[in-house]
This record gives structure tokens, C-alpha cells and sequence, in this order.
């Protein structure tokens, strides 16, 4: 709740100015009822029908008046909330943009975009209605109630009496109903994963005939959810009836103590009558008051939600000082880097390796041994469990997260090709001239491609690149990556689905055209690292073998066998 | 990044607005019973309420200075706090009940939802952006219960206490009634006119959001690209925009509704001016007594509360029925076309698959396939190469039934596919697709989910054929560690053994590998062949092959290109004949 007064802060000045409209409305509309005691009580014994008639035609001024204001006010409310949730939204996702990969896994996908849309949803509907409701319930509450005090204090204290009762049924309610709301957006969370991974998997559902067990899986969740927002209801449910029989009773009351001051002469029959038409004003106001309750008790549950994100630590933090070493010859030097996601067994273990501006690392081995994993650490989507990463001798910890980031292009293994022009999957939205967009897809071997579209950079791609062959698809990523004119280029395994021959030719482009670019390629097949500055054969997270071809052919059997049964003999030439 | 036209976001025809009330009217007519429960209970709640002004009336009317009749205020009292309490009773109960009908409602209209879900073709998922149907499921079944219920009730106690009132003031003095005639029109004129305007801007609202879900959903996922490229802010920009839109969708659907509650509270207004000043009036001429002008003003406000109430809930209705247009919508999607009425099981299959003149077009103008034929006999590896796009996916798709042949024929040992059921058809393949799906559960449970009856044992050995074995072991909760959506401690190949390892449990005679090893290194599949080998024995493969061993030994292989065969025959007949075979085996397999 902390967090979102942080955001309602802004706009209070608004909010308060709203707040005044409705209290003038809230006075309007309380002076009807008193002018009609007026009429009955005082200008009607005078027989005076022309007093009546100006009375009327002022108490239709009052409700033309109450109208606009509220009017008004309620436009203002529905304004301010939406400012509020804009920019809540803003910066949640902002935030979530920032999250570190563990962070967003731990939370899941579903849960933040439930976060997103549906709890800042319930947010918004919180402020709407207590800007809307909460002014005028406690203020018809108050006016009601002061004006009471004017007609008949004893018998408004009868009723004022009643208030505590209320205000501890309303305090139990919202007490056990707020951590029952937080549960239902959890379990609504798991229904939305189901959904989810079932649009996801189609297929294979279906090849098994799993449909049914997807179907119970859903139910179970569903089921679930329901029996938790049955919960909160009832108890929900209680506010009302018991607000309101508090009061009715409180009601009762006035009758009775009205009847002895009436009998001694204290209060006369006509101000009891007044009184009970006030009565109903503050049983609405009451009533409001409670209505706003319920909305709140999930609002802040959803605002918890939305500030449990918004809470969450900075896990890559940028550093002051890191392990910075002066004069070294390396652009990218890995220090005893280790690495688990789990913290249970290392992922990579001991990583040591420097590369010089310009030149060109390979890394190979078996699935699961570690190679994205160096490149994830290499771009900091991870800080290192030991050891110390530098780029130009600088803590990578310590370089700003835009200007690190910017340093590299990157085409991942499988990289997405969205449904846009052939310039802008190239350039990704960045401020990149054709001429760079031109000079990319050449280095990426895909002028060929190019020259087969008539509309040339404007071609149209289809969503996940559909209408281009998966070699193609390859390209175009790996253009992206060299583009934006980065110190490093980091393609994993990303050239699978080139032949030979253009591979090779890539290969060559990336060395003789970008020579003042740092390469770090992660490959499945040898051919793509062999001529590389330095090669680092992963397995199991550990380095088995490190430098330059020949050397490994002499000395790493593992790097030997690989390269021997992908290219025979052939692996010895070169 | 793709972005979908909203699926559910379309205008919805004036004719279709009845087809609409008559669908959430299934919903709401399975708990015939408890409504009419709640009906009741309405109706006694709310007469109780309502002989309560009578009751405090008749006691003040025994008040007088010096001369009030204690005995008579006793008994109004006493009676006035038995109704109330027996009204609060009821209410809660009313209100517990309407809790319950509402859970059922959205209960039954999200299972319903998800049912459709398992019912729609794949192709559905293909066009669909995924979260906009989560925005249906979640965001728009919430809007239609969270109003629905509760107004109906509303609605319903309105008009009985409207109808009461009315019936008590009638009793009163019939001509202060008159008062209504006026208002009571403006109200209803008023509400109309409100609601009219409103409905569109609410339906915009449900699919604004839908849209800024979707985009939430997409560029989360794709955060990691997003950060490789610094394109956070570039993507934050873009979200901005999207919410923008959904909130100025939001307001200007709340400032129009928010027209209601202040000017039916205006109506009210009007009315109670007009009942104190002819009220006033009438007590001047003698015409009426003060007991009776407080009873009637009383009444007189039970009887306008309910219509601002009624106001103000036709507004949240309109919200509930744009919601509802697009649950319906979701709902109404074309399923898959149902099994032939005379469909058998396909049981006992030997695998002998034969396609003749195969045509097929995504878009039914455009063929992709453009008359295939061959035979596959049961047991052989047929492998399909080709460059991509040349329609090999395509062909898996038709003989799985993902999609239905335009033209040709497709049979199962004799058997038309579009003869036998699609689940049995289904059932007698075994698929390992490049797109590893995993979903959110244990290992163990992902391995075993075409199995249900596998043991601990056998989801173990099934591991061990596809050597994944080794790296669940190392996992800390082992064949219990639970998949996150996208589990960070399992790689891309990682995943890939587990999505084999799940097929070695399907027992099935006919096999459909689409580019399966391709996030495999090459030793570790060195070490699948074998496994592999064993999933393939017996069985009728269709592989499409990256892999030259596989290709090498083939019985058939179709070379696809433009959605026609271009050749077909055993690896060495087609090297030799040296054709567009033998210039991709050259280019494409050589190095591996």
C-alpha cells in the first residue's frame, strides 16, 4: 500500500480538488431532504403556497447543481485513477523488463502478466471507487450525522453507537478476506499457466489424446480458484446485511428514545420524521462505505502483487568498483568464472580464457556442457557465482547495463523473425541506416536472398518467418547481430542450417570485413570454429580443451574424435 | 514482433446482441433452482424492509407531546427489530447464494472455454495469439461474473422494492403518485440513451485490454532477445503505447458511464422536490397528515434508490455483455470438423501408409502441397529432405490430421484417415517434434504423460534409452525437479531428451520425427541413434532427415521441392542420378 501512495502522490492535488467537488455535492444533496422538512415542518403550518413553490424551485437548483458537480467530480476520478495506472503499469513493466532471467523464472511468465493486466486492473477499480464512493459515502455518513446532531443530539447518539459495531464487523471482514483475494490471483495465475502451455502444445496434446488429461488438469485449477473466491465471498457477504441491521436496529432505537422525548415535549413528531429520512441517507452512505470495502480488500491485495515486482531487488546491480586490472592485452577475459543457475552443481566451472580486440573464440562441445551459458555470462543476463569477467580490462559488473548491452550483437540458436519488412528485422527498431542494413546482410551471406525479392528491403517477412527457409531465417539474424556495429559478435550456434559452402563463406566474410570485431561463435560443427583465434572444447561445464586447431587435433582426443567424425580425414588438413 | 489483429475484438451485429442475453442465459438457467431460491428470498427480504417505514410511521403517529401511547410505540418497535433482524438473515443468506450462483458461472464458463480449447484445430493456435484467449479466460469471464450475478440480484430486489414502494404510496395517496409519471420516464429515457452509448466503448475497452495483455505476454517472453539488444526501452515505448490505449479506452467507456449515476440521482432529486412540494401543498388544504407525508417521502426514496441502482447496473451490464460477446465469440470458434459419424477405431496397425495425389493449402487458394503421392510399407523409413518451405511439416501435419488434405487421398493400411477417428489415428504415431514442449510439472510427469500408467521404473528406463538419465540424476530434486515454463536449469537439448524420452513410452507402430536432434550435439546423438534405433524397429518411420546416417539408411527418400516430389528413391539411386538430391546431400550433409 506504501508503494501506491508513492504513485497517488502526484496526482493529489487533483484528487483533493475532487474530493471538494464531491463534498459540495454531497452538501447538495443533503439539503433536499432538509428543505423538505422545512416545507412540511415550518412553511407548510403558514399555509403560504407561494413560500412552497420558491422552496421547490430552490431544491431543483440544488439538484441541477448536484448533478453537474458530480458529474464532474466523477470524470475527475476516473481521470485521476487511470493517470495512477498508467503509470503503475509503466513501471512495472519497466521493471519487468529489467528482471534478471532467475527472477522472471521464479515468478513465472503467467504470474507477471497477470500482474500486468489483471491486478493493476483491480488497482485502478480500487481508486476509481474510492474517489467515486469513498468521498461521498463518508461524507453523506458525517453530513448525515451532524445534521441529526442539529435536529435531535440524543437520538443521533442512539445511532452513532451503532457506528463502532460496524466498524469492527467491517475491520474482521476485510482482515481475513484480503489474504483470500491474494490466493484467488495466485490460483488464477496456475488456471492462465494451463491455458498457456495448452495453445502452446496443440500438437502433441493432441498426437497423444491428452485432451481429456488437459481437461482435468484445467478443471482441478478451475476448481480450485472457484472454491477460493467462494470463500472470500461469504465472507464478503457479511458486511452488508450486518451494516445494515446494525443500523436498522439503531433505528429502532430512535423510535423508541424519540417517543419518550416526544412525550416530555423535548423533540416534536415532525423532527423524528426528518430524522428517519436522514436515517436512510446514512444507512446508504453506510452501505457505500462498505461496497468500497470489498473492491479494496481485492485492490489491495492486487496492489501487494503489483509491489512484491516492483520490491524485488536489483539482482544485477551496477557495481562501483569491480575487479578491474589496468594494461591488459585482452578485450574479453574470463577469470575463474563459475557458474550454477540452481546453486546446487556448476553449470561452468573454472572458465578462464582471454581474447584480443579483433580476434575470433570458438567454443565447442555436447549439449547441455555450457556454451550459451559463457555467452549468457558474457552479456550479464547472469553475474558469475566466482570469479570475474572484463571486457577492455573493465568488471563487466561495473559498466553501465545500456552501454554493456550495446557492445554486443547477438544471434541466438533460435532466434525469432517477426512479421515486418526485411529493413526492419534487420535493424530491430534501432536508428541503422540501409546502407549498415545493406552492409550486414552482405557479411551475413544474404545478398543473394536480397537480390530474390523484388521489393527489396521492403519485403515482407510472416510471423516466426514462415516464408523463408530456416538457412534464411539464419541469416537475417545473424545481420541483425552485425548491424548494429557491435565490439562483439556473438553468434550461437546460429549457422546450423547453412551448408557447407555458405557457411564457410561467412565464415570468411565475418573475418576478413570485421576485423576490428571480437567474434565469439559457439558451434555444434567444426568447420564453423576451426580457423578461430582460440577454441574452447566445454564438457560438463569444464574446459577439456583450449587453443587453436591444430593444437587441439594433437592434444584433445574429445575435440580430435568430434572433428574426425564430422569431417573425416579432412579434419587434418588446414 | 508479430502483432495479430484482436481476435475477439470485433463489433458484434445488432442481431447477434439476443444471440448473446440467450448464451448467458444457459449459464445462468443451470442454477434455475437457486435463483429461484434467491427470488424468494428477495421478495421477503425485501417486503420485510419495506413494512418497516409503515411500522416507525404508525409509531410516530402515536406520538404526541404529553400523550403518546407507549403500548402501541412498543409493539411497532418491537416488530420493526423482528423484521430487521429476519431481513439481515435473509440477506446474508441471498447474498451467499448469489456468491455461489456466480462462482458456478464463471466456473462453468471458463471450463466450457478450455473444453473448446482441446476441440479447436491446431491451425487455431497457429493464427492466434495466445494472449489475447487468456484475456478472454481470465479478464472477461471475471467482468461478466463480477457483475452478472450480482446485478440480476440487484435488479430483481429493485423491482420488488420498486413495485412495493409503489404499491405502499398508492395506499398512502394515490395522487402524490402522479409525481412519478414525470420522472420515471426521464429515468428509463435516461438509462436507455446511457446505455446505448455506452456498450460500444465498454466492448472496446475488453479488447484493449486484450491486445495489451497479448503484447505483456510476448515481450516477456521474448525478454531475452529484448535485453541482448538493449531494446528495453524501444519495447517499454511500444508497451507504453498499448496502455495507453487501453487506459484512454478504459476512461472514455467510464466517463460514459458515469453519466448515469449522477443524473438518475438528479431524477431522484427531482422527485422528492416534486413529492415535498405537492406534499407541502396538500397539507396546507388538509388533504393529507404528517405521518403520512413522512411515510410517503420515505417510500418515495425506497422507490428512486432502486432506480438509480437499476441506472448504474445497466451501465456495468453493458460491460459484462461486451465481455461476453467476446467469451461467446472464443466459444463459437469453428471446431474441429468431428469425426465421420461412421469413423471406426483404428486398431491393430501393421503401418502401411499410402498418400495419393496429396493437395493442401493453408490458404485453400494456395496449394502447398500439390499432389503428393507414394507409399509407405509398414516398417520402412521413409526420410524427407528439402529445402525449407518445401512443404515437409506440411505433410507430417496432413498425416497426423492436424489439418485436413484439400484433395487426394491418405489411407492407413487400406483405411481413409478421414474414415477412422482422429484420436486413434493420433494414437498409432509416435512424434518427436523440433519444438520441445514440456509443461509445468515434474520430470517425471512430462516423461511419462503419454503413459499414465507408467511406473517410476519405466519413466526411469525410458530416460536412460534416451540418455537423459545422466543429467536428471544430477538435477537436485532428481526425476522430481519441477519445469518452470522456461526451466533456466534445462537447456534447449536438455529438453529435447526429455521430449524423447516421452516418446520411448508410446507404443505405437508408425514414428514422426521432424528435425528431431537438432538442439543435439552430435555425441550425444551418436548416443540417441541407438536408442533411436530401438524406437524405430517395427515401426513405419517418417523422418525429416538433417542427419546423414539417417538419410543413408532410408528405404525412401522423397526429395520435396515447391510442393511437389522432385525425386525419390534410396540414397545411392538418387546420388547417382545426380539431381537436386545430390546437390543438397552435397552442400547440406556433407560436413556432418
Amino acid at each position: 500500500m506504501k508503494k501506491l501512495f508513492a504513485y497517488i502522490r502526484p496526482h493529489s492535488g487533483l484528487m483533493l480538488l475532487g474530493l471538494l467537488l464531491k463534498f459540495v455535492a454531497a452538501m447538495l444533496d443533503l439539503m433536499i431532504p432538509y428543505m423538505l422538512e422545512v416545507i412540511i415542518d415550518d412553511v407548510a403550518p403558514t399555509g403560504s403556497r407561494r413560500t412552497v413553490l420558491i422552496y421547490g424551485a430552490v431544491m431543483v437548483g440544488f439538484a441541477v447543481a448536484s448533478a453537474v458537480v458530480n458529474l464532474t467530480a466523477n470524470r475527475m476520478a476516473n481521470h485521476n485513477a487511470s493517470k495512477v495506472t498508467l503509470k503503475l503499469r509503466h513501471d512495472l513493466f519497466e521493471r519487468i523488463s529489467y528482471l534478471s532471467p532467475q527472477t522472471t523464472d521464479r515468478y513465472t511468465l503467467p504470474t507477471l502478466v497477470a500482474r500486468l493486466t489483471s491486478d493493476t486492473y483491480h488497482v485502478n477499480n480500487m481508486l476509481v471507487r474510492v474517489q467515486r464512493l469513498g468521498v461521498r459515502g463518508p461524507i453523506l455518513l458525517i453530513g448525515g450525522i451532524i445534521i441529526t446532531l442539529t435536529l435531535d443530539p440524543v437520538l443521533t447518539l442512539v445511532l452513532v453507537a451503532m457506528l463502532p459495531l460496524i466498524a469492527i464487523t467491517v475491520w474482521a471482514v476485510t482482515r481475513f478476506s484480503i489474504p483470500i483475494y491474494r490466493k484467488c490471483q495466485e490460483l488464477l495465475d496456475r488456471l492462465v499457466c494451463i491455458v498457456q502451455e495448452n495453445a502452446g502444445g496443440a500438437r502433441v496434446i493432441k498426437a497423444l489424446s491428452k485432451t481429456e488429461y488437459e481437461r482435468k488438469r484445467f478443471d482441478g485449477a478451475n476448481e480450485g480458484h472457484s472454491a477460493a473466491e467462494r470463500r472470500a465471498g461469504a465472507i464478503m457477504a457479511v458486511t452488508n446485511p450486518t451494516s445494515t441491521l446494525v443500523l436498522n436496529i439503531g433505528l429502532s432505537f430512535v423510535v423508541l428514545v424519540g417517543a419518550y422525548r416526544v412525550d416530555s415535549g423535548m423533540t416534536d413528531p415532525g423532527t423524528i420524521i426528518a430524522f428517519l429520512s436522514y436515517f436512510v441517507i446514512i444507512l446508504n452512505a453506510m452501505l457505500g462505505i462498505t461496497r468500497i470495502f470489498v473492491v479494496c480488500s481485492r485492490g489491495v491485495a492486487s496492489a501487494a502483487r503489483i509491489a512484491e515486482v516492483l520490491d524485488e531487488p536489483d539482482t544485477l546491480p551496477v557495481l562501483e568498483h569491480g575487479g578491474d586490472r589496468e594494461d591488459t592485452p585482452w578485450h574479453i577475459e574470463f577469470e575463474n568464472v563459475t557458474f550454477s543457475y540452481n546453486k546446487v552443481e556448476p553449470d561452468v566451472k573454472n572458465i578462464s580464457f582471454g581474447i584480443a580486440k579483433g580476434q575470433t573464440l570458438g567454443i565447442i562441445g555436447p549439449t547441455g556442457s555450457g556454451k550459451t551459458t559463457i555467452a549468457s555470462l558474457l552479456m550479464r543476463f547472469y553475474d558469475p557465482d566466482e570469479g570475474v569477467i572484463r571486457i577492455n580490462g573493465r568488471d563487466i559488473r561495473s559498466i553501465d547495463r545500456s552501454t554493456l548491452a550495446k557492445m554486443f550483437g547477438t544471434a541466438f540458436q533460435n532466434d525469432f523473425v517477426m512479421a515486418a519488412s526485411l529493413r526492419d528485422n534487420v535493424t530491430y527498431n534501432r536508428p541503422i541506416s540501409d546502407e549498415a542494413v545493406l552492409h550486414a546482410l552482405d557479411i551475413a551471406q544474404a545478398g543473394t536472398m536480397l537480390a530474390g525479392f523484388e521489393d527489396g528491403l521492403e519485403h515482407m517477412l510472416t510471423a516466426h518467418g514462415t516464408n523463408v527457409s530456416g538457412g534464411q531465417r539464419q541469416r537475417i539474424t545473424i545481420a541483425r547481430a552485425i548491424a548494429g556495429g557491435p565490439d562483439v559478435l556473438i553468434l550461437d550456434d546460429s549457422s546450423s542450417a547453412l551448408d557447407y559452402a555458405t557457411d564457410a563463406r561467412l565464415n570468411y566474410a565475418l573475418y576478413t570485413r570485421l576485423p576490428d570485431t571480437t567474434k565469439v561463435i559457439i558451434a555444434q560443427r567444426v568447420s564453423s570454429i576451426m580457423s578461430a583465434d582460440l577454441i574452447m572444447v566445454l564438457d560438463g561445464g569444464r574446459v577439456i580443451g583450449q587453443g587453436r586447431h591444430e593444437e587441439l587435433m594433437r592434444s584433445c582426443e574429445e575435440y580430435r574424435r568430434i572433428a574426425v567424425t564430422q569431417m573425416g580425414e579432412g579434419a587434418y588438413a588446414s | 514482433m508479430p502483432r495479430n489483429d484482436s481476435t475477439f475484438g470485433i463489433a458484434i451485429k445488432k442481431a447477434d446482441r439476443r444471440y448473446v442475453y440467450r448464451r448467458l442465459w444457459e449459464y445462468l438457467k443451470r442454477s434455475r433452482g437457486l435463483l429461484a431460491a434467491t427470488l424468494v428470498l428477495a421478495v421477503a427480504a425485501n417486503l420485510l424492509a419495506l413494512v418497516g417505514p409503515s411500522l416507525s410511521g404508525k409509531a410516530i403517529d402515536a406520538m404526541a407531546a404529553g400523550g403518546t401511547d407507549f403500548s402501541i410505540v412498543f409493539r411497532y418497535v418491537t416488530l420493526m427489530l423482528i423484521f430487521y433482524v429476519v431481513s439481515g438473515v435473509l440477506s446474508y443468506v441471498l447474498a451467499y447464494i448469489m456468491v455461489l450462483v456466480s462462482r458456478k458461472i464463471s466456473f462453468e464458463l471458463r471450463r466450457d472455454l478450455f473444453r473448446k480449447l482441446g476441440e479447436l484445430p491446431v491451425g487455431f493456435f497457429d493464427t492466434r495469439q495466445t494472449g489475447d484467449i487468456i484475456s478472454v479466460i481470465s479478464y472477461d469471464v471475471d467482468n461478466i461474473n463480477a457483475s452478472l450475478a450480482n446485478d440480476l440480484l440487484q435488479i430483481f430486489k429493485s423491482v420488488i422494492t420498486v413495485v412495493g414502494s409503489l404499491v405502499m404510496m398508492l395506499s398512502i395517496k394515490p395522487e402524490l403518485v402522479l409525481v412519478f409519471c414525470v420522472t420515471l420516464p426521464l429515468s428509463f429515457l435516461l438509462t436507455r440513451y446511457t446505455s446505448k452509448k455506452v456498450r460500444p466503448l465498454y466492448r472496446r475497452r475488453s479488447a484493449k485490454l486484450g491486445e495489451l495483455n497479448g503484447f505483456a505476454e510476448e515481450m516477456t517472453g521474448g525478454q531475452k532477445v529484448t535485453r541482448a539488444y538493449d531494446m528495453q526501452e524501444d519495447v517499454i515505448r511500444r508497451f507504453d503505447e498499448r496502455n495507453r490505449e487501453a487506459t484512454e479506452a478504459y476512461v472514455t467507456a467510464e466517463d460514459a458511464g458515469t453519466l448515469m449515476g449522477p443524473s438518475v440521482n438528479f431524477v431522484n432529486n427531482l422527485s422528492l422536490t416534486l413529492v415535498s412540494v405537492f406534499g407541502g401543498l396538500m397539507l396546507i388544504s388538509g388533504g393529507i397528515g404528517l405521518g403520512q407525508v413522512s411515510s410517503f417521502v420515505l417510500y418515495s426514496r425506497k422507490f428512486s434508490g432502486p432506480i438509480n441502482e437499476i441506472a448504474n447496473i445497466f451501465g456495468e451490464l453493458q460491460s459484462a455483455l461486451a465481455a461476453a460477446e467476446r467469451v461467446f465469440r472464443l466459444m463459437d470458434a469453428e471446431p474441429e470438423k468431428p469425426d465421420a459419424p461412421d469413423a471406426h477405431e483404428l486398431t491393430e496397425v501393421r503401418g502401411n501408409v499410402e498418400l495419393q495425389n496429396v493437395r493442401f493449402g493453408y490458404d485453400p487458394d494456395i496449394d502447398i502441397i500439390k499432389g503428393i503421392s507414394f507409399s509407405a510399407e509398414s516398417g520402412k523409413l521413409i526420410a524427407i529432405v528439402g529445402p525449407t518451405g518445401a512443404g515437409k511439416t506440411t505433410i507430417i501435419n496432413l498425416l497426423m490430421r492436424f489439418y485436413d488434405a484439400g484433395g487426394g487421398s491418405i489411407t492407413i493400411d487400406g483405411h481413409d484417415i478421414c474414415a477412422v477417428t482422429r484420436a486413434s489415428l493420433r494414437r498409432s504415431y509416435t512424434m518427436v517434434l523440433q519444438d520441445t514442449w514440456l509443461f509445468s510439472g515434474t520430470i517425471s510427469e512430462n516423461i511419462a504423460y503419454a503413459a499414465d500408467n507408467a511406473s517410476r521404473e519405466e519413466v526411469i528406463a525410458a530416460a536412460q534409452a534416451a540418455h537423459a538419465h545422466e543429467f536428471i540424476s544430477r538435477l537436485p530434486d532428481g526425476y522430481d525437479t519441477v519445469l518452470s515454463d522456461n526451466a533456466a536449469n534445462i537447456s534447449k537439448g536438455q529438453k529435447q531428451l526429455l521430449t524423447i524420452a516421452r516418446a520411448m513410452l508410446v507404443d505405437s507402430h508408425m514414428l514422426i520425427l521432424d528435425e528431431a536432434t537438432s538442439n543435439v550435439d552430435t555425441r550425444t546423438e551418436e548416443r540417441i541413434q541407438g536408442a533411436m534405433r530401438e524406437l524405430m524397429k517395427g515401426k513405419t518411420c517418417f523422418v525429416i532427415a538433417h542427419r546423414l546416417s539417417t538419410i543413408r539408411s532410408a528405404d525412401l527418400i522423397l526429395v520435396l521441392d515447391g510442393g511437389r516430389i522432385v525425386e525419390r528413391g534410396t540414397h545411392d539411386e538418387l546420388l547417382s542420378s545426380g539431381g537436386l538430391y545430390s546437390r543438397l546431400y552435397y552442400s547440406q550433409f556433407s560436413e556432418e
